[in-house]
């Protein structure tokens, strides 16, 4: 039973956990960086996700999701749509958000940080307490992803990245972009949200963004 | 146990937070695709690609030898199933094709890759037969249904409308179409599916999986006790998710063939045609006012479309049976059944679309009075509910109407449409009603009181993200009058005690009033009780059949009103949302927090309604065109401005011991209208067809002066 009263029903006993070695597909012993043979349509892959590093023998039309999902039963990135038009899939790679339903697994070679990976040393990224703290979600599919494409925002704010809005002379004078509400707004606006938590997502983003330029 | 000397302060009507935040935010809630069982396979499902006919071949062969694959069910194969009341369940039943997107075949394989390529490659043979796709409008075969959603009847006549509206000092006589719009929760529908020893377990995406395991119980000839529907976390549903859906069938199905469990998510290119939809509506609306802008007539005129699957009729003229006083009155609904995808719920079926046209003309009535919108509304609020004479158990939209212009800033308006423009931009406000009414249906629920101090409750509600576990836990915590984190509750399975689904805006009056019933039971048996409580604790259970299901004689909604400020660009056609506030009568608000976000989630889906979400029928394919999240707008947040919600206290005997109305779905009621009403208001043009995109205004904008 969960903390939040998820009743769990699951009788059969079954664990949670993802399927990956039940495909037989588990870590080979060897280590390539393409297909055992040519024609061959899987890859010794590794993986770096939230500090682990995962050798995983993949498809290799596995989506960098796929392979989160269903292998390393990460399911906190979310699929909406599978083709990079929500935003529910968004994950760091490298610290950059990027679709992961986009990408392929096996030419994924950065550091990717999911939503489970936000918190650090036990403790919630500001973000994650701010989304609680203003009730930015409703039924939270479309919330991991907001939490880190607004994650990559701050440090691209931060970084001076102008967006459609900064005026222009702002942008040309460089320097961390000022995130007003307008400039969340825009730069939040390749995750939808259904529940339409819009508003809240905006004051959360804000609030953590005090926190974090304090 | 005694129960504390003094009791706590209430949990409902506090801000508290929401259960499964964390949960949520941290990655850990899992959805319906998220509990992959050892040795799980996969499922994709094939749509059919002609709008009407048979199929004459299913190429499984070519299929079965590629890798993976396990299965491909058909008509041919698939399991039989009994009889169902929802015929859009009866998939790979026989060779009948209705529409295009229909389920012909469903592919199993190992990995989700392979099953995907698999069902691509499927050849499927047809013979297609001509079809009708419409447009309803005009059409031979259109009829009058026997009723229309929600049970109302089709048709009411109140009076003699034609003779009153004739004789009209002001008459409004104007016609508004809407296309279909889609659900399109983040979530996709999804099901897990296995089986074990001839007993069926199953996470589901939907918003109720007591009425899942029931259906699933007569579709598989099984006993309700072999079967466990799980819904613990639902990625929103607005309806889609109301009862079961085809995927949950297919799941189903192909984990009894298998022997395996079966994982199955519906890809988003499919929903549009498979899990029901807003179906697009023309709506006449003809109004007639005395000197005074008192209402004498008033016809609300609906004509729609379903599919030759299953009849579904939005009940789109019935909100005005309830709206305004109207002593001669004509509402009518009539439906043509097409080769087309099947319509059913979507947020406010019925209020959303009928309030869009009553609340749009009865801005033209404004105009044509020369009356203000608010006082014109406010000239005709009723003190009963018009068509069935019945008085209001409480109806403030008059305090919604003023304290929203009040807030807003309506009073200073200037009533002239097309005069404020600065530079490109065209300023207007408008203004609408909302309305809902009062659901509620039986549910049971069990309270237990363990030893240690701490109590659980237990019934199948869903959280679709309305908040019901934070909720249900405050109502039970009054009524046990008992510290709010000492109540644990437990949702989301059909496992525990049976209860309604999420939907009608019902879930906190119909699952709160089990809850309370059954805490205060055990509230009462605990005052019984002397010395400490035996290991397994103290228990109550509540079934609200009787109370819940009784006839009310009084009528029974809530009321809001929106206010909105747009923007319209001269030169672009498009229309930027500057304000929404909306101000709602909708009885107790039990937890400020969630209600606020359900309120602002409807307004946003209203935005999306009124100006992004457009969907066309192809009527050579009988199909939608914009099936994917690229060419069907939903709001991003850059087109949600500023957006306020409040509320005004109602203290309505009549409803629950709560006294709770619906919120989950007046918000997106009225929102379109407000936002058409101030884009007249802007342009000085009335546009009636929504939604309100650039190529729409286009034509009829000024445009830049040389
Ligand atoms: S799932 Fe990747 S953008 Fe929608
Ligand atoms: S919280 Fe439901 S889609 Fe954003």
């Amino acid at each position: 039973m969960d903390r939040d009263g998820t009743a769990g029903p699951d009788p059969a006993g079954h664990d949670d956990r993802g399927d990956e070695r039940r495909h037989g597909h588990g870590p080979g012993n060897s280590r390539h960086d393409g297909p055992d043979r040519p024609g061959e349509s899987t890859s010794s892959t590794v993986l770096q996700v939230n500090g682990s590093i995962h050798h995983l023998r993949l498809d290799h039309r596995t989506t960098l999701l796929d392979a989160l999902r269903e292998h390393l039963d990460l399911t906190g990135a979310k699929k909406g749509c599978d083709h990079g038009q929500c935003g529910a899939c968004t994950v760091l790679v490298d610290g950059r958000r990027v679709n992961s339903c986009l990408v392929l697994a096996v030419a994924c070679d950065g550091p990717v940080t999911t939503v489970e990976g936000l918190a650090e040393g036990g403790r919630p990224h500001p973000l994650q307490e701010a989304f609680v703290a203003r009730d930015a979600l409703q039924c939270g599919y479309c919330t991991p992803g907001q939490l880190c494409s607004a994650v990559a925002l701050l440090a691209e704010a931060a970084a001076g990245h102008p967006s459609h809005v900064t005026p222009p002379r702002a942008a040309r004078a460089g320097g961390p972009a000022e995130l007003t509400r307008d400039e969340i707004r825009e730069r939040m606006s390749g995750n939808l949200c259904r529940c339409g938590a819009y508003p809240h997502i905006v004051d959360a983003v804000t609030d953590a963004h005090r926190e974090t330029v304090r | 146990m005694c129960p504390p000397p003094t009791p706590p302060a209430p949990a409902t009507g506090t801000d508290a937070e929401r259960r499964d935040a964390w949960h949520k935010v941290t990655g850990t809630a899992r959805y319906a695709a998220e509990r992959t069982p050892p040795g799980c396979l996969h499922a994709v499902p094939v749509p059919a690609t002609i709008a009407r006919g048979r199929v004459t071949a299913v190429h499984a062969d070519e299929i079965l030898r590629g890798p993976g694959v396990h299965a491909v069910l058909s008509h041919e194969n698939a399991p039989r199933l009994a009889e169902a009341d929802d015929r859009t369940l009866a998939v790979l039943q026989n060779d009948r094709v209705p529409h295009r997107g229909w389920y012909v075949a469903l592919v199993v394989a190992d990995t989700p890759e392979n099953a995907r390529a698999a069902a691509d490659a499927l050849r499927i043979e047809y013979a297609a037969e001509d079809h009708d796709a419409g447009p309803a409008d005009g059409h031979p075969r259109l009829r009058t249904p026997e009723e229309v959603n929600g049970g109302h009847p089709a048709v009411r006549e109140r009076g003699d409308f034609d003779a009153a509206y004739a004789t009209s000092a002001f008459r409004v006589d104007a016609t508004y179409t809407m296309t279909a719009l889609h659900n399109h929760p983040m979530e996709p529908h999804a099901s897990t599916a296995w089986w074990t020893d001839g007993a069926l377990t199953v996470h589901d995406s939907s918003q109720g999986s007591t009425t899942v395991r029931d259906v699933l119980a007569r579709l598989f000839a099984l006993p309700r006790e072999r079967i466990t529907v799980g819904s613990a976390h639902v990625g929103g549903g607005f309806g889609s998710k109301g009862t079961p859906r085809p995927q949950v069938v297919l799941a189903v199905m192909a984990a009894r063939h298998t022997g395996r469990p079966v994982k199955l998510a519906l890809p988003r290119r499919h929903l549009p045609a498979t899990v029901g939809h807003r179906a697009p509506t023309v709506q006449r609306v003809r109004i007639g006012a005395d000197a005074h802008g008192a209402i004498q007539a008033l016809a609300h005129e609906v004509t729609t479309q379903t599919s030759t699957v299953t009849e579904f009729v939005e009940q789109a003229a019935v909100p005005a049976r309830v709206m305004y006083a109207s002593p001669h009155s004509r509402t009518t609904h009539r439906v043509v059944a097409l080769d087309v995808p099947t319509p059913s719920w979507m947020r406010a079926p019925g209020e959303a679309s009928g309030m869009y046209a009553l609340e749009a003309a009865m801005d033209e009535l404004a105009v044509a009075t020369g009356l203000d919108p608010v006082e014109l509304r406010l000239r005709n609020d009723p003190d009963r509910e018009p068509d069935s004479g019945r008085p209001f158990s409480s109806r403030n939209l008059a305090g919604c109407l003023r304290e929203g212009a009040r807030l807003f800033g309506w009073e200073d308006r200037d009533p002239r449409p097309g005069v404020r423009r600065s530079g490109d931009r065209l300023t207007g406000t408008g203004v609408a009603s909302a309305t809902y009414p009062y659901l509620v249906s039986p549910s049971t629920a069990t309270a237990r009181a363990a030893p240690d101090g701490t109590y659980v409750v237990r019934l199948n509600a869903t959280d679709i993200g309305t908040g019901a576990r934070t909720v249900l836990a405050q109502i039970a915590a009054d009524a046990l009058q008992a510290p709010l984190d000492s109540v644990r509750v437990e949702i989301g399975s059909s496992a525990l005690p049976d209860a309604p689904l999420a939907g009608g805006s019902s879930g906190t009056s119909s699952w709160g009033w089990a809850v309370h019933r059954a805490c205060t039971a055990l509230a009462d048996r605990l005052r019984a009780h002397s010395g400490p409580l035996p290991p397994e604790g103290l228990s109550a259970r509540a079934d609200t059949a009787e109370e819940a299901g009784k006839e009310s004689p009084y009528a029974r909604h809530a009321f809001g009103a929106h206010f909105a400020e747009v923007e319209v660009d001269a030169v672009t056609g498009e229309v930027r949302v500057n304000r929404l506030l909306g101000v709602f009568a909708a009885g107790r608000i039990l937890n400020p927090r969630t209600a606020r976000s359900q309120f602002i989630g409807g307004m946003t889906m209203g935005i999306g309604m009124a100006l992004t979400e457009g969907s066309t029928l192809d009527r050579r394919y009988g199909e939608f065109v914009e099936r994917d999240l690229a060419s069907y707008h939903v709001p991003v947040n850059a087109d949600v401005p500023s957006l306020e919600a409040h509320w005004l206290d109602e203290d309505d005997p009549h409803l629950n011991p709560m006294g709770s109305k619906g919120i989950g779905e007046i918000g997106i009621v009225g929102t379109a209208a407000a936002l058409a009403n101030a884009v007249h208001h802007a342009v000085g043009v009335r546009l009636r067809d929504l939604p309100l995109t650039p190529d729409r205004l286009l034509p009829h904008l000024p445009g830049r002066p040389d």
